[in-house]
């Protein structure tokens, strides 16, 4: 933590809970010291859109009186959740950074705040992002950029910045972001707190704006392993209300943490740790894990997963044109922003081109191209087949390896600015984590200490579909021997 | 692969019912080109015998049974939709000018 803040910052979720349960704490004092962290800091982070003060206060205020009548307040009572504003929140303004949603409430819950709130948990407010969820930084809001909390001339990293950074800077002990080519990982590696993709299907979009339908998940930020393992079981599970929902329960995640990881096979994925633009500090940290995992007892060796090379290129083909189709619906008729015309399809351009970034545009041109005639087979179809083959070589290699290694991101977090200027520079921090988006597997990232610069290092667990409790457990691991930080 | 063009851009940008200026339409043929010209490696790859994956995992026509339910409430629905007219969305018209 930087110096200068009065955040909480040791609270963590599992112990704010355990508080609010027994009585020790009440949620009231809980929100109230969260909410002051925020009132301190977050003029400079600007981690949040919009803080949601008076509901917290309210639902801490409801929450308390169930405790003292005996009843079981859930167990994530109390404890502060900051979500991103992708997440639908019914009447409460949810704008994915873009104009075009300026000011939109919904008229529904996402199904993952619904869990929450039923587990007791106090959502906050509604974090920054990158427009839609496109981008590594969150420097393509349509509100301005989010700082990094520990370095505010640095971004966050993207597209749920605001989500880790209001983690690291302590306005909320856990968070949810959303995660399309790496958009929890790398920000949590750049702001140095823990972020896991789900398994594809384990955690409902139903709520979720979309931005690419088969990449698409929801997961949780938390400064700890056992936060993120609570706040996954909380969310995860079967929901009729998406229909590309795995039909089963949430996995058990938490109970198996402290396990160990004597006698597991763990694989360093060759073509992800020396991937274009890995910078030497940052391998050096995931060499240090891989060592501590291997002093640990677990059997580590480096793996091919060849067709992970191509990741990049089929993801910027396969997500533009999701993105594209998705997108479509923003056209002034039902919700959001209207500039108004003398025609309807007039009306559509203008909308349109009013209210989304420049990133967002390049975005959904690249996928309206993708899949146009004459070129659908060549970009997007191709596309999809490599997608198989990136499927089939983790597949060979989780014959042989339980869980893979990789960095998260190939840098730490690099200053505001300076990778705006061409968009490929920016496309490539997500080297690492778009593989685990394209074969659906989950993967998270925990801090390793930091890089050269003193700036936080994430390193990157990935399993195979419904490995969670794996790889929570190697996570674990790791994070046990991991620097103070 | 064809390199992309000014007009493939416009081209786009129109099916996608963007407006670009003429400085817009520059620098995105130019940036669009850079992501497609790094797509190459993928261009290149024979997988005619590979199957595509549009979903990483195998549920196939989710399907409920038809019986009603409780849905959206229409006033919460029309609350946020910029121009309503008799619980309908209304629209600037589709051909020609206004009345």
């Amino acid at each position: 933590m930087t110096a200068g803040d009065a955040a909480p910052a040791a609270d963590t979720a599992l112990g704010i809970a355990a508080a609010v349960r027994s009585g020790t704490r009440s949620a009231v004092d809980v929100v109230e010291e969260h909410l002051t962290a925020i009132a301190a800091r977050d003029g400079e982070i600007h981690a949040f859109n919009l803080v949601t003060a008076d509901q917290a206060r309210q639902a801490a205020l409801a929450l308390d009186r169930r405790v003292a009548a005996g009843d079981d307040p859930g167990p994530l009572a109390g404890v502060p959740v900051a979500l991103k504003d992708n997440l639908c929140t019914a009447g409460v303004p949810t704008t994915c950074s873009s104009r075009i949603l300026e000011g939109w409430r919904p008229p529904y819950d996402a199904t993952v705040v619904e869990r929450l709130v039923a587990a007791g948990a106090i959502p906050v407010g509604k974090t920054n992002l990158d427009e839609f969820a496109m981008g590594s930084s969150t420097e393509h809001s349509a509100f301005g950029p989010t700082r990094n909390p520990h370095d505010t001339s640095r971004v966050p990293g993207g597209s749920s910045g605001g989500s880790a950074a209001a983690v690291a800077a302590g306005f909320a002990p856990v968070a949810l972001g959303s995660d399309t080519g790496g958009s929890i990982r790398q920000p949590a590696a750049l702001c140095g707190v823990v972020g896991v993709k789900p398994t594809y299907g384990a955690v409902s979009r139903y709520g979720l704006v979309a931005f690419a339908s088969s990449l698409d998940q929801i997961g949780p930020i938390a400064r700890t392993v056992a936060d993120a393992a609570a706040l996954y079981e909380a969310i995860a599970g079967h929901d009729p209300c998406d229909s590309t929902s795995i039909p089963e329960p949430a996995a058990r995640v938490a109970e198996g943490l402290g396990e160990g990881v004597a006698g597991l096979r763990i694989g360093v994925v060759t073509e992800l740790s020396q991937a274009e633009g890995i910078e030497p500090d940052v391998s050096a940290r995931l060499q240090a894990a891989a060592d501590a995992l291997t002093e640990a007892g677990a059997k580590v060796d480096e793996v091919s997963v060849p067709a992970a090379v191509y990741g990049l290129s089929a993801y910027y083909l396969i997500a533009p044109a999701e993105a594209s189709s998705n997108l479509a619906r923003y056209d002034g008729v039902r919700f959001g922003l209207r500039v108004d015309a003398p025609t309807t399809g007039e009306m559509y351009d203008r909308t349109r081109t009013e209210g989304f970034g420049a990133e967002v545009k390049r975005r959904i041109m690249l996928g309206t191209y993708a899949l146009s005639a004459g070129y659908y087979d060549a970009f997007y179809g191709k596309a999809q087949r490599v997608r198989t083959l990136i499927l089939r070589d983790f597949d060979a290699a989780y014959q042989d390896f339980d869980v893979l290694l990789s960095p998260t991101a190939p840098s730490t977090a690099f200053p505001l600015g300076a990778k705006t200027a061409d968009p490929l520079t920016m496309y490539l921090n997500d080297v690492c984590t778009i593989p685990s988006n394209l074969a659906g597997h989950p993967a998270m990232s925990v801090p390793y200490g930091t890089g050269d610069d003193g700036l936080p290092v994430g390193v990157q667990v990935m399993a195979p579909a419904l490995g969670e409790p794996t790889m929570f457990r190697v996570a674990a691991a790791i994070e046990a021997t991991a620097p103070a930080a | 692969m064809a390199q992309i063009t000014r007009d493939d851009v416009a081209h786009v940008a129109r099916l996608a019912r963007l407006r670009l200026t003429a400085d817009e339409l520059d620098t995105f043929t130019d940036q669009l080109a850079k992501v497609l010209d790094h797509a190459r490696d993928v261009e290149a790859l024979d997988v005619a015998d590979v199957p595509p994956t549009a979903h990483p995992y195998p549920l196939r026509n989710i399907l409920r049974a038809d019986e009603p339910r409780p849905t959206l409430d229409r006033a919460d629905v029309l609350a946020a939709a910029p121009v309503v007219e008799d619980h309908q969305f209304r629209v600037p018209p589709v051909l020609g000018a206004a009345p």
